[in-house]
């Protein structure tokens, strides 16, 4: 790993800043993310930061189970992240489709579409959950693994 | 040299810093004001509708609370009400209080999110933080008393599926006490603060007769002055049992919207202390038959966002044949079209946070069957039909009139 890369690693690891998505999920997860963020679990504290824009993202934080409607919007708004880029799966749906398996404008899950990094279940994933997750990701983008 | 007739189409949407939910506007502008909005919806949709068909109504009763995270309790005791209408089950007096509590917690919940969402849109979010903060306590509530934070999956078909113990009463209470003294200072924020009033002021404004011809629900008619509440025009659960009053606002605007969600909430915190104190003993299920004979069934439901309308067709089997969602923000999007008309881009968010939209609700889909028998009729005929349709079956509609409708 060169220097760059690794001036990279370790600043996506101290402070990643994430992007939202609701690839149609039923809100659940979306308010538990957002509450993850606001004073009683502060995710913060991890140097998390919450962003509007794909372009300034590090990592995709993704509920939902992908309905058909958004699957190209996925798509592209994952292409829009610059590298290296890191998707999250937020709740039972996003992670293999939870209730809605089987609906007929569904895919089961963000892996369908794009690589995923890291599982949260739960319905919805709980703060808890989350912030476990992601203490976990970023774990694994310390320097030298 | 500048065009001022020139009209610039800004797309904005699906994913948007601004919008948490996928959906899609397209501004015409003129300069920085709004000349005309098109929405574009349908992001969310899943098929729900159509997975009830093919699951159980146990089974739909889950499925059906995830229609939407935040006012899943509005979707499933709507779906289970319009259930136990068809099955002809009588709810146990102890279930239709636990079912009540929990809507009115649902509400405490959904309106502190809205306000600090709100907060959030204009920039305030020092006021996100602190709603969130204090919602928290409604959440360990939720967690304490269904054992989920967010789709609480307490409602069955027949009653509700745990009890609440002598123990937790009190809790409730401690928890409300805290809660309104909250409040009570987000009344005072809202009433004192400057700029709150002014960034507010006269922003989306929806007359009244718009509000009535458009079809808006919830508190959003009810900041336009229009006077209705399923929950007291058409009480369910133990709703008839309660006293409370109906908030309204003749703001028409933003303002008038957080004052009377704002207002809704001591409401609610009364509601839930006389829930608390008159909660009845007994059993919380009755025995529900796993096949639901033929019938259908309108079901009505005040959610934090408005009026949510199910309907469900039982054939004699364990499956729905058909089940219907009209949810409350459906209603409302009509008329933020309107709201958003000859506004400003930059009050585009907080216009459409003031509907406190919930678009995974809304996202249902018709298909439309072209037969060749089929034509078009207009309105008058439309009218004349409905009328006559009703009619054929022993019911008079010209009789029934609105409350607080002068111009329906």
């Amino acid at each position: 790993m060169n220097v760059a890369r690794r001036m990279v690693r370790w600043g996506q690891r101290k402070s990643p800043w994430i992007l939202h998505f609701n690839t149609g999920a039923c809100n659940a997860c979306d308010i538990e993310i957002i509450a993850t963020l606001t004073p009683r679990f502060d995710l913060e504290r991890f140097g998390v930061l919450l962003k509007g824009t794909p372009r300034h993202c590090d990592i995709m934080a993704c509920s939902g189970p992908v309905t058909r409607q958004i699957e190209s919007r996925l798509v592209r708004i994952y292409e829009q992240v610059p590298e290296p880029k890191l998707v999250v799966a937020v709740g039972s749906c996003a992670t293999s489709g939870g209730v809605f398996n089987g609906l007929y404008n569904v895919k089961s899950g963000i892996d369908q579409v794009i690589p995923v990094a890291a599982y949260i279940p739960g319905c919805p994933a709980s703060p808890q959950a989350i912030i476990d997750g992601f203490a976990k990701l970023l774990k694994t983008l310390e320097v030298g693994k | 040299m500048p065009d001022k007739e020139r009209i610039v189409r800004v797309p904005i949407g699906p994913q948007h810093p601004a919008l948490k939910e996928p959906e899609s506007f397209m501004v015409d502008l003129q300069g920085e004001k709004i000349s005309a909005v098109t929405l574009r919806l349908g992001y969310n949709h899943r098929g729900i509708e159509k997975g009830c068909e093919e699951r159980t109504y146990v089974q739909d009763v889950y499925l059906v609370e995830r229609v939407c995270g935040i006012c899943s309790h509005s979707h499933s005791t709507a779906f289970v009400q319009a259930v136990e209408e068809i099955a002809g089950l009588e709810l146990p007096h102890r279930a239709a209080y636990i079912r009540t509590l929990i809507a009115e917690l649902e509400r405490v919940h959904s309106h502190l999110l809205w306000l600090g969402v709100a907060g959030h849109e204009i920039g305030f979010d020092t006021l996100l933080m602190y709603t969130w903060r204090d919602r928290e306590q409604v959440m360990d509530l939720f967690a304490e008393l269904t054992g989920n934070r967010v789709n609480y999956g307490i409602n069955t078909v027949g009653g509700v599926r745990r009890d609440i113990s002598p123990e937790q009463l009190p809790r409730i209470l401690k928890v409300v006490d805290a809660l309104e003294e909250r409040t009570k200072y987000y009344i005072e924020l809202a009433m004192t603060e400057e700029t709150l009033a002014q960034r507010l002021s006269g922003v989306g404004k929806l007359s009244k007769e718009d509000a009535v011809l458009l079809g808006a629900v919830g508190p959003t008619a009810r900041a336009s002055g229009v006077d209705r509440d399923t929950r007291r025009d058409d009480p369910y659960a133990a709703y008839g049992e309660l006293e409370f009053q109906v908030v309204t606002d003749d703001r028409c605007d933003v303002f008038g919207r957080a004052v009377v969600r704002l207002g809704e909430l001591m409401q609610t915190y009364s509601m839930i202390r006389q829930l608390v104190r008159q909660m009845p003993e007994g059993p919380i299920t009755v025995k529900a038959p796993l096949r639901i004979p033929a019938g259908e069934a309108v079901s009505r439901y005040e959610a934090p966002r408005g009026e949510d309308v199910h309907y469900v067709k039982a054939n004699g089997t364990d499956k729905p044949e058909r089940v219907k969602i009209r949810a409350p923000t459906l209603a409302n999007t009509q008329s933020v079209a309107k709201m958003l008309e000859d506004g400003y881009l930059a009050d585009l968010p907080i216009v459409v946070a003031a509907i406190d939209p919930c678009f995974s609700c809304t996202d249902r889909m018709i298909a439309v069957k072209t037969r060749e028998d089929a034509r078009t009729m207009g309105w008058e005929e439309l009218v004349q039909y409905g009328v006559r349709w009703y009619r054929e079956r022993g019911v008079d509609v010209s009789k029934i009139k609105m409350r607080g409708d002068s111009t329906a």
